[in-house]
């Protein structure tokens, strides 16, 4: 009895192993009816409460969206034209030169670039102590690897502060200690460039490097420290959020939209003066705010059905105007006459051509 | 062992003759509580490891069920929604197979907002300021105008009818109700004039809280009041489904054949080595390889469960593989030469006699094999099942997440109340996984028997 069942057993699964393999050789047709999309986690909270209202609302099928960070999204949306490859594209940053050459070698020459609206970057602590006041040059004096000596000669000496207050005496007298994104995320990229830079280009002498030697610059701009003050937290701003309220004299770095979401418990500083606020980051007082785009590839439209459909509800004052849902989801909207602009330039699927 | 007979001798003995040497049995004796007192500090020991780690499981389970509580039921909302034709853009006057088409492409969103602008007239009898509407608005979860529109298609004579209907709260208000605020008081991302709403709304009996029955038919969404897990239970169903029907009869195959057919050499050496090595192998490595090869090369679609499955069955063969062979190891070599002695092939002596005795075992290895896979998400980010998929896949190649992506995808989300959500789901994974070995046990007692 049992010789028997067992052996039927593995010989009917292996026939159905091979079944299953020739039943994906059918399976491989050149055409899809979803639209896909890939890139930056910082997008694909806003890009989903599109997808998921389009597939409610239309008869098309819910687009699919993948998060797999920007630079990730560009290789797989820039492999070829062919129909297995993505449709969209998210990105927490325009879409670098280097990257748009990638997609021109491969044929991928006909991309519309899609501005969604601004996110802007928060340093938050726990509503439980002080907000604190600072400048991009104590931030960067702060978390920066090597920073000018502090007899104001021009050298660079590895990061001595080891309390805010050693940095201005007006900051509280804590230890420095700061969670933030690990170097691959994009948030990170966006933190370095717009505030450690930003407070780097306030020393005259370090903003002249960048004339002789850009790369060098940059190393002194971008490099954060090492010395267990920043600790990278890994990609999930929802622990750093915990932690925050764990921990009140600790400061978190992620978009606004966590602490939008958690404006019960924390709160963010104030950076050169303005505390970030939806209509500061709006109106571009606040000084740390990235835009954030898409990019469609033109051939697929009309291929994969749905895309143009879905850029119109993307584009529409409903989802990305002043009162659309995607300001809900902490985005910050392009003003009235961008929004137009962009809008129109997208349902005429202008061709994007980047000569940087 | 000493019996009490002698232990009585051995007492008189050591109270007589005192000043003699110790003989060994009287050694023997003295060591005797000694011995038995470190006996019992293993025991101890083991005991304490024993409890120290059901506890942790205790702590464990209890922590994620409290904290999956708040899942598992949803505030709903009264109210009186006003199907306007005009409000609606519907021609009321058209006919009823056009009047149809209309109310699909209605504008419900604009009908219910002015159906609660009446809801809450202000005291002056003014209409709300622009903030206060949006502030009212967003009291309701964003389907609330799909809820309202299935409505009105089920029961077309609604149409320019004043209706109560429930729809889901938002959740923030869900949030805010289920941590049990002060009434009328702002907390969470609620203002006070909010609370003031809902504290009004809860006075009229109009919000009831109800069993959250599409945490269970529901798939992802951005909504937490709205998110379900049918869809990535579907998928991790899909996927193992896979993963079982091939790493299965492949691993069976291989165990069998590496332990009662190959010849003994260094090439079969070779390849048992590599096995065990497989089987240490990081589980995102099996993620590259099937980008790389699977994907690339062979053009099978991403995020499927198929190529889930695929990665899955290169990362639990080896462990199958394994298991197997030990099993089929353990099959006593007599009843080997017996059944060669009375004149059967090598053939029937495995199928007949090695294999019945060898499944419980082998059955063993596989479960724990799908358990380890049911688990995993590394490999899965690789071929593109970590992404936000609403549609409830059919087959296995349609786009799929499983639970862990889920869970992942979730705790890694702003809002507040995918907390309760990501809880929940480990709960759903959990449970998956019980049952998952209580079969195993089911089965393998069933086989023993035979």
């Amino acid at each position: 009895m049992m010789k028997s069942t067992l052996t039927k057993t593995i010989i009917s699964l292996s026939l159905g192993t091979v079944a299953l393999m020739s039943s994906v050789a059918n399976a491989q047709g050149n055409s899809r009816d979803t639209i896909t999309a890939v890139g930056s986690s910082t997008v694909y909270p806003f890009s989903t409460v599109v997808a998921e209202r389009f597939g409610k609302s239309t008869s098309f099928k819910t687009p699919k969206i993948e998060s797999t960070g920007t630079g990730g999204g560009m290789k797989l949306f820039c492999a070829s034209n062919a129909i297995n490859t993505p449709d969209l594209s998210n990105a927490s940053r325009r879409m670098k030169k280097s990257e748009f050459d990638m997609c021109t070698k491969n044929g991928v020459t006909s991309i519309t670039e899609v501005l969604v609206g601004y996110d802007g970057i928060v340093v938050a602590n726990s509503n439980a102590s002080i907000q604190m006041n600072i400048t991009r040059r104590e931030l960067f004096l702060a978390l920066a690897k090597e920073v000018p000596a502090k007899d104001g000669s021009e050298k660079l000496v590895a990061n001595p502060y080891k309390l805010w207050s050693d940095i201005n005496p007006a900051l509280p007298a804590n230890k420095i200690e700061v969670l933030g994104p690990p170097p691959t995320s994009g948030t990170r990229d966006a933190f370095a460039e717009l505030v450690l830079e930003g407070g780097c280009k306030k020393f005259v002498w370090i903003k002249a490097i960048k004339k002789q030697n850009k790369s060098k610059y940059k190393t002194i701009c971008h490099s954060v420290r090492e010395d267990h003050v920043y600790i990278e937290a890994g990609e999930n701003d929802n622990l750093i959020v915990q932690k925050l309220s764990a921990n009140p004299k600790a400061f978190g770095i992620f978009g606004f939209s966590f602490l939008d979401q958690n404006s019960d418990k924390l709160q963010g500083s104030i950076i050169d003066g303005q505390a970030p606020t939806f209509d500061a980051i709006a109106d571009g007082s606040y000084p740390v705010s990235r835009p954030l785009y898409f990019y469609v590839k033109n051939t697929h439209v009309g291929k994969v059905p749905g895309i143009l459909e879905f850029l119109k509800e993307f584009t529409s004052q409903g989802a990305m105007g002043e009162e659309g849902y995607l300001t809900d989801k902490g985005l910050i909207p392009l003003g009235e006459a961008k929004l137009a602009s962009v809008r129109q330039n997208v349902l005429s699927l202008t061709p994007l051509a980047l000569n940087k | 062992m000493i019996n009490l007979k002698d232990n009585s001798k051995i007492n008189k003995m050591s109270s007589t003759a005192r000043t003699t040497t110790l003989s060994t049995t009287e050694k023997v004796t003295l060591s005797l509580k000694k011995r038995h007192q470190k006996e019992r500090r293993f025991k101890n020991v083991g005991l304490f490891a024993v409890l120290f780690g059901f506890m942790l499981v205790v702590v464990l389970i209890s922590d994620i069920t409290a904290k999956a509580l708040p899942a598992f039921h949803q505030h709903w909302v009264k109210i009186d929604m006003d199907y306007k034709a005009n409000w609606l853009n519907i021609d009321g006057s058209s006919k009823q197979s056009i009047l149809a088409k209309q109310m699909k492409k209605a504008n419900y969103r604009s009908a219910l907002k002015k159906s609660l602008y009446l809801m809450f007239p202000t005291p002056s009898g003014k209409s709300l300021s622009r903030k206060d509407k949006r502030q009212l608005f967003k009291l309701f979860s964003s389907n609330a105008e799909f809820t309202l529109k299935d409505t009105l298609i089920t029961t077309p004579e609604h149409l320019n009818k004043q209706i109560s209907v429930w729809v889901r709260l938002d959740d923030d208000v869900d949030s805010y109700l289920k941590e049990g605020f002060a009434s009328g008081e702002a907390g969470l991302r609620l203002s006070k004039q909010q609370a003031q709403w809902i504290k009004q709304l809860a006075s009229a009996q109009r919000i009831e809280s109800r069993f959250n029955f599409s945490f269970f038919t529901a798939s992802d969404s951005r909504e937490p009041e709205l998110a379900g897990i049918r869809g990535a239970l579907t998928g991790t169903l899909l996927t193992l489904f896979v993963t079982l029907l091939l790493s299965f009869p492949l691993g069976v195959a291989g165990a069998l054949y590496l332990e009662e057919f190959a010849p003994k050499n260094r090439w079969t050496d070779f390849i048992e080595i590599n096995i065990n090595n497989l089987a240490a192998v990081p589980s995102i490595v099996f993620g590259l390889l099937g980008l790389a090869i699977i994907i690339n090369i062979f053009g099978l679609p991403r995020s499927a469960p198929l190529v889930g499955g695929i990665v899955l069955t290169l990362m639990t063969l080896p462990t199958i593989i394994i298991s197997s062979r030990a099993a089929i190891k353990a099959v006593p070599p007599s009843i080997r030469e017996a059944a060669l002695g009375l004149g059967a092939s090598k053939m029937q002596v495995t199928f007949s006699h090695v294999l019945p005795q060898a499944t419980p075992g082998i059955i063993t290895g596989a479960i724990i094999g799908i358990a380890q896979a049911l688990g995993e998400t590394a490999p899965l980010l690789m071929i593109g099942m970590v992404a936000f998929i609403v549609d409830v896949p059919t087959s296995i190649v349609d786009s799929a997440t499983v639970l862990p992506v889920q869970i992942f995808l979730w705790a890694d989300s702003p809002e507040r109340a995918f907390l309760a959500k990501t809880s929940a789901a480990i709960l759903v994974l959990l449970t998956l996984l019980l049952v998952i070995n209580l079969t195993a046990t089911v089965l393998r007692s069933k086989f023993e028997k035979k």
